[in-house]
């Protein structure tokens, strides 16, 4: 991981964005390293797409200002866009042509010239492993397939700076952790990498810094060593079947908050064997017989909850 | 020039798209082609001879061709409007938005292709019009002038469906928008003179933009009196051509936050 930032790659302060009276994004500041994978995190609504859109020059922002590629968002937008490289939530693919003419468009729109074109384009079918699909209409891909090729048009220009909305959204496992080293490689090479997602464990496994974005604000930034520090670390749920048994159980656990209508008790712990193993004897110990047990890894539910002292639950919903 | 590389890749992207499509093409072809016959073999029979006793002994299909070129503008213009709106709720024109190419190359693209599909639908009437005994008596430059002004009409309303397209974001919204540019020509000099229609029709068809650049279109192939319809004709294309060039960029132009 980088730890030393070189030069700046996206800076913004104060953006602000409002559609007919709801604010989308209060003012939000962002700064990104050359050569570094920043990830917002957030849940749906939150306002990560309405980011990707100002700061690749897609839509402007109410107030606020950002330098993107040493370049000014709003005066410079046409060398911004030089610079950049987006790939959408939604698929951004021509449905009407083949996938290798979809490349081939790029290529074009970049001025490549027609031998560098279709160098570059056979190159980054068989790298995203699109060639044997590349004469078919993308309507016909996978999921995965599509999001591979989407990412695969964005690189035929080369940009040194990448925005990726949501990248993994909607995928399998395995296509998921395809994309996932891709990012990997990208960023090896070099390219900035904005990613936006509602995954804790994706901004954990690929970001150097992750900001937390809730409502339209950033409610924390950090490493993702730094954001843990601010999240407890899961809890163990024991629910009992008597009163009796959840009064002898709260006065053996320290700083174990109890719930008197469900009968259960929530005992905070890091989600390890050995913690587990210890409240398991504790609870023999002292003979108490316990109804049910459940162990609570820390997700993103519990990053909202310490950071903003609500739950993302009811963007859950419309998750897709 | 990128504007003009970009403008040439935008249109090739239209072609292709004109060819995958080629169901709604080929319909687009040839929907003028059958208003043609439908009006030469069906009603001509009755609307020819009233027609010829009020106009000097004009033969229907002489009559009608005009007329029936002008529907096919329009007719090609709602499939514009109809591509384009199906075009910009695809994903593919924020990325263009994205990139440093010539921004209105999407557009112009847009309006260069269908330009050229109208042409080769309107290229297919005047064929099928000779076939079935249209025997204009223009001469080279009145040929000229007449595929002039069709130029220029299929510019204006390939504009305005480009800007219709782009406003109203569905394919229904935009058949229904770019309604007027079919159902006008009805109401003109297209089939029948303005003089055998009743009072309130026969104002509204003589002062519509329809009428004198039909008017305009008959007098060149035909060698009869334009008057002022010439003018009126002109005015009246360069006026949409100058509405729909600016409204479309502006609508292509706005903020396209949802």
């Amino acid at each position: 991981m980088t730890t030393v930032p070189s030069r700046q790659a996206i800076g913004a302060s104060g953006l602000r964005k409002a559609y007919g009276g709801k604010v989308v994004l209060d003012g939000i500041d962002i700064n990104v390293a050359e050569g570094t994978i920043f990830s917002l995190l957030g849940p749906n609504g939150a306002g990560k797409t309405t980011a990707v859109q100002i700061l690749s020059t897609l839509i402007r922002p109410d107030a606020g200002q950002a330098r993107v590629a040493g370049h000014d968002l709003l005066r410079e937008a046409q060398d911004v866009r030089r610079a950049i490289g987006v790939t959408g939530q939604f698929s951004a693919v021509d449905k009407l042509l083949t996938g290798e003419e979809n490349m081939l468009l790029m290529a074009d729109l970049n001025q490549l010239g027609r031998k560098e074109g279709r160098r570059r384009v056979a190159a980054l079918l068989e790298r995203f492993e699109l060639s044997e699909a590349a004469r078919q209409s993308p309507v016909t891909y996978s999921g995965g397939m599509k999001r591979r090729l989407d990412l695969a048009m964005t690189l035929v220009g080369d940009p040194r700076i990448i925005f990726l909305d949501e990248p993994t959204t909607g995928l399998d496992p395995r296509s998921r952790r395809t994309m996932w080293e891709i990012i990997t490689e990208l960023v090896a090479d070099g390219t900035t990498i904005f990613l936006t997602t509602q995954y804790l464990e994706e901004a954990d496994r690929l970001a150097d810094r992750i900001a937390v974005l809730d409502g339209g604000t950033i409610v924390a930034e950090g490493t993702s060593a730094e954001l843990k520090r601010l999240i407890p670390g899961g809890h163990i749920r024991l629910s009992f079947a008597e009163p009796a048994g959840l009064d002898k159980a709260a006065a053996v656990f320290d700083g174990a908050s109890r719930d008197d209508e469900s009968l259960t008790l929530t005992v905070p712990g890091d989600g390890r064997i050995e913690t587990l193993k210890h409240v398991l004897a504790t609870l023999d110990g002292a003979a108490i017989s316990v109804d049910g047990l459940t162990v609570h890894q820390p997700d993103l539910d519990d990053v909202f909850f310490a950071l903003t002292g609500h739950t993302a639950t009811p963007e859950k919903e419309d998750r897709r | 020039m990128s504007a003009v590389t970009d403008t040439t890749t935008m249109l090739r992207r239209n072609v292709k798209h004109s060819v995958r499509y080629a169901a709604m093409t080929v319909s687009g072809l040839l929907l003028p082609v059958l208003m043609m016959l439908m009006f030469v073999y069906i009603f001509g029979g009755a609307m020819g001879p009233a027609l010829a006793a009020g106009s000097g002994g004009i033969s229907y299909v002489d009559y009608l061709a005009p007329g029936i070129l002008v529907m096919a503008v329009g007719a090609g213009s709602a499939s514009t409007a109809v591509s384009v709106a199906v075009d910009m709720n695809e994903g593919i024109i924020a990325r263009f938005r994205t990139m440093a190419i010539a921004r209105t190359s999407v557009i112009t693209g847009q309006v260069i292709g269908s330009t050229a599909r109208t042409l080769i639908s309107l290229l297919l009437v005047v064929a099928v019009a000779f076939a079935v005994g249209f025997r204009p008596n223009a001469g080279p430059v009145e040929w000229l002038a007449a595929v002039g002004l069709l130029v220029l009409l299929i510019l204006a309303f390939t504009w305005l469906s480009v800007a219709f397209g782009l406003v109203v974001k569905s394919a229904e919204g935009a058949n229904m928008a770019s309604f007027p540019m079919q159902f006008l020509p009805l109401v003109s000099s297209a089939f029948i003179a303005p003089a055998l229609m009743s009072d309130g029709i026969r104002w509204f068809a003589e002062y519509q933009p329809f009428t004198p650049i039909i008017d305009t279109l008959r007098g060149l192939l035909l060698g009869l009196p334009i008057g002022n319809s010439g003018y009126l004709a002109l005015a009246w294309c360069l006026a949409l051509n100058l509405l729909g060039f600016l409204w479309a960029r502006a609508a292509f132009n706005r903020d396209p936050g949802r």
